[in-house]
């Protein structure tokens, strides 16, 4: 362990070690300033955390995770927020009670933080090598050279591919899994006593975040760091953790060890929570017994030119879809499943015409592409979407009333007294009060603006909804419901849904059938009986065994290591990837030689 | 890159025929006779008929076009009728004066601007940041001619800083320079203003908190460089603006350029001038643009020239 060297002007004492603990937070409340006064937003907080432990913060948004890690370095938005009591012991001193200029001397140095989002997490118009060299610079005083030195074996600490060659490159040149490397690299530079970890690998892909995950737990391993991970996700919790705290609004509800909280939990909210993980299992259980085809996709391939030179021709082509075919049929639950950049997405927006499309998309047997303009609004009537993020999705200065009745509008269907009577019939159907139509989105919680997006796509009787990650944004319990509210949809009216995740157990869980997809193709297909209890292609298998499991007693296979990053789907013209061919194994399963 | 080079000379020789053909064509249709001018009042009509053939100024509109035109792709720009000079040889004498006031005024924009919009975002909601966007506000609005004559009353009149008018020293250039800047700083006060406080709220700025670099570098080498990269683009913009500060300003503070030579120029209908000005800077503005554009890759590494 090269990076192990203490550095030398540090003004901090060192943390003794042995049992006692390197952070203490004790009685720890956190409050916000708000025109009516203070309200609370973390309250009477108090856990020890020792040399080499995990300790996991779980809860769900707004629990005030977040808002203690903040408060331990000393990252608050003062002065609207801020410790209102109690103590954060650590190498002797009050962090709460010291100021800006002691805490700099200890951030990044004694305390290091990664946070969620590896794509904004860098400065893009850095170079990574002087990123990483100037934390280790504002803390040891150590020359331009030396520093350089150290940061390239920080990056080969963390098993980055090509580590010289990414001291000179910005960002933008790596990829969201290399990225959020490259924090960690720069959070264990200084070889930290504490590392906050918050929502380290929620941004990521399924199998970058168990390459990220095992790489923390190598290098606290090495280190002795002890680590601080904050998580929604109880899986992730489960493989990690030594300690769990699990947190409700601003409380502390039950703290213990790993196997207590997932064995024993005690208090109601810890079994709500561990109970509403969606889990992978074999892929038995009923299905829906599906109608006629609605939508059939024949040999669809969506490609993005790149246009450069000159005469600005097209050199190069995006294959963001290849050659794809596939039947949704009335009634059925299809889920594409596949890692960022898949095309699975892009296969979604060529069905609704937001994307050009080559081959043939058939609804209800019609070419879409050779729709004239009323059977165009018959499509966008059958086919509605709902997207991830709902606040997004929401005109913020419309209300719940009009955003639902607009589709009814643009298709000129009811009078306004029929709009409204329809509007609050759908209110209902989601769970929702027609009270709540005249307010503004901002007014509701995460879930509750999804259920204001899936009545409005349910406005027009649509055949098919397609949900692009319509659950991935939303916290567990909260998914376990819109899920449910899915699935009572469509019970009542027979919709079918082309439902897009990458995670597996939510896919597990909702769908009739499941298409894996892998650079723009469909590498295996079939019901969810055959790919989850027969899994056949290896990216099949390594995306399920990918998915961190909610049993800390779960002992995992050993997976090979990624060789490399996905490949990249961009071809010169004339040249495309190579075709699979699917290969029926028995039953329509279908699979990628 | 040479292929993008290429293309943006295509372009901007299309923007050339489109801003000479439409000058031209403005300056045809006017009521003013550019003859009378050069004749005088007592001239009689004929020698009035002479003169105008003698310029070919009795020939059709296109055929006077495509003479200029033939003449300008040879580098010839005409004669001024009334100075009897070539109007090349009369822009090339006055243009170094232009081009040192723009780029003292670039410079005066961006660190006044620059410097008002870092202060006004970092204190946020403070008497400090009232301040100084009511300031900018004031930048913004106030006419050039007002600007000017309140700063040379100030500056050369009261207290005696500066020269009142002329041409030669870097002091005689400081009053004029500033008067062109003024308006320029105060858009870039508000723009840079907006923009850092987008960068101070994102997630690279807290991971360089969360380093424990200090405060100086995080503003400096964090959050500038990045909130900075909207102005560019502007600057590029800002040459076409000056160049017509410029004949408000030089005439203000008798500096000897370019639009002082349009001024006169435009007062007594020389033609040729004023066409040869409007060229010489509608290249200007193209070559301030396309330098903006060629720096934006090595300030923005994410931006490639295709």
């Amino acid at each position: 362990m090269t990076l192990a060297t203490q550095t030398a002007g540090a003004p901090v004492a060192p943390v003794s070690s042995g049992d006692a603990p390197v952070l203490s937070v004790r009685d720890l409340d956190v409050s916000v300033m708000t025109p009516a006064g203070l309200r609370p937003l973390v309250h009477g907080m108090s856990f020890d955390l020792r040399r080499g432990e995990t300790l996991c913060i779980a809860g769900e948004s707004g629990s005030g995770k977040s808002v203690t890690s903040m408060a331990i370095m000393g990252l608050l938005p003062k002065p609207a927020v801020r410790v209102t009591g109690g103590q954060i012991l650590f190498g002797g001193k009050d962090l709460a009670a010291q100021g800006e200029g002691a805490m700099r001397r200890i951030r990044g140095n004694r305390i290091a933080m990664i946070f969620q989002e590896p794509m904004t997490a860098l400065n893009p118009v850095m170079q990574i090598g002087t990123q990483l060299a100037e934390a280790l610079r504002a803390h040891t005083g150590m020359g331009g050279a030396e520093a350089r030195a150290r940061a390239l074996e920080a990056l080969k600490l963390v098993r980055i591919s090509q580590p010289e060659r990414r001291l000179r490159q910005y960002p933008h040149e790596l990829s969201g899994g290399m990225r959020q490397r490259v924090v960690i690299a720069m959070a264990l530079a200084m070889r930290p006593d504490v590392l906050i970890a918050d929502e380290p690998t929620t941004a990521l892909d399924v199998t970058v975040q168990r390459e990220v995950l095992d790489l923390l737990r190598d290098l606290q391993r090495d280190t002795g760091t002890a680590v601080i991970l904050i998580t929604h996700d109880m899986g992730v919790v489960a493989e990690m953790a030594n300690r769990v705290l699990v947190m409700q609004s601003g409380r502390v509800v039950e703290q213990g060890s790993v196997d207590e909280i997932f064995q024993a939990p005690r208090e109601p909210y810890t079994r709500e929570l561990l109970a509403a993980v969606p889990r992978m299992g074999d892929g038995s259980g009923p299905v829906a017994t599906p109608g006629g085809p609605l939508v059939r996709f024949e040999d669809v391939s969506v490609r993005f030119d790149i246009r450069s030179g000159l005469l600005q021709r097209v050199t190069e082509r995006v294959h963001a879809v290849e050659h794809v075919s596939f039947d949704i049929h009335a009634g059925e639950t299809l889920s594409l499943v596949g890692e960022s950049g898949c095309g699975k997405s892009t296969l979604a927006r060529a069905l609704v015409g937001l994307v050009p499309h080559e081959g043939t998309i058939r609804l209800n047997g019609q070419p879409i592409r050779d729709m004239r303009r009323q059977d165009r609004l018959r499509l966008h009537r059958e086919v509605q979407m709902v997207f991830q993020d709902p606040m997004a999705a929401l005109d913020p200065r419309m209300t719940v009333g009009e955003l639902i009745v607009e589709p009814l509008v643009i298709h000129g269907i009811g009078s306004t007294p029929e709009r409204r009577a329809r509007a609050e019939d759908l209110m209902q159907r989601v769970g929702l009060t027609p009270e709540h139509l005249s307010r503004h989105p901002h007014e509701f919680s995460g879930g509750q603006r999804q259920r204001i997006c899936i009545a409005r796509a349910l406005a027009l009787n649509p055949k098919l909804i397609i949900a692009d990650e319509s659950v991935s944004a939303l916290d567990v319990s909260v998914q376990a419901r819109v899920l449910d509210l899915l699935a009572t949809l469509k019970r009542e009216f027979g919709i079918a849904y082309l439902f897009i995740s990458h995670d597996m157990a939510v896919v597990e869980n909702i769908s009739d059938r499941v298409a894996v997809m892998y650079l723009g193709q469909i590498v295996e297909m079939g019901t969810r009986a055959q790919v989850f209890g027969n899994p056949q292609h290896a990216y099949t298998r390594r995306l399920m065994a990918a998915v961190p499991v909610p049993d800390p007693g779960f002992q995992r296979p050993p997976m090979p290591r990624m060789a490399s990053e996905v490949p990249s789907p961009v071809h010169p013209v004339g040249q495309g990837p190579t075709r699979v061919a699917l290969r029926d194994v028995g039953g329509g399963h279908l699979v990628a030689a | 890159m040479w292929a993008y080079l290429l293309r943006r000379l295509v372009q901007a020789v299309l923007i050339l025929l489109g801003v000479s053909f439409i000058t031209f064509l403005l300056l045809y249709v006017l009521p003013a006779d550019p003859v009378r001018q050069i004749a005088g009042r007592s001239a009689t009509p004929q020698v009035v008929e002479s003169i105008r053939r003698e310029l070919g100024l009795d020939q059709p509109f296109l055929v006077q076009y495509w003479n200029y035109l033939t003449g300008l792709v040879q580098g010839d720009l005409g004669r001024s009728y009334l100075q009897k000079a070539d109007v090349a040889g009369l822009i090339a004498s006055r243009l170094p004066a232009t081009l040192q006031l723009m780029a003292l005024a670039i410079v005066f924009e961006l660190i006044i601007g620059l410097g008002m919009g870092i202060a006004a975002a970092l204190w946020r909601g403070r008497a400090v940041d009232s301040v100084l966007m009511m300031t900018s506000f004031a930048a913004v609005s106030a006419p050039q001619f007002v600007v000017g004559l309140l700063l040379l009353y100030l500056f050369a009149v009261q207290l005696g800083w500066f020269p009142i008018s002329g041409y030669g020293t870097f002091s005689h250039a400081v009053l004029p320079a500033l008067t062109l800047a003024v308006t320029g700083s105060g858009w870039y006060a508000r723009m840079m203003r907006s923009s850092m406080i987008d960068v101070l709220h994102t997630d690279y700025l807290r991971t360089a908190r969360a380093k424990g670099l200090s405060r100086g570098r995080i503003v400096l080498r964090h959050a500038v460089p990045n909130a900075i990269l909207p102005i560019i683009a502007m600057i590029g913009i800002d040459v076409g603006i000056f160049m017509g500060g410029a004949v408000v300003v030089e005439s203000v503070f008798g500096w000897p350029g370019i639009g002082q030579l349009a001024w006169q120029a435009i007062q007594r209908v020389d033609i040729p001038i004023i066409m040869g000005v409007t060229v010489v800077s509608a290249v200007a503005i193209v070559l301030g643009n396309l330098l903006a554009d060629m720096i934006a890759p090595f300030v923005d590494p994410r931006i490639k020239l295709r």
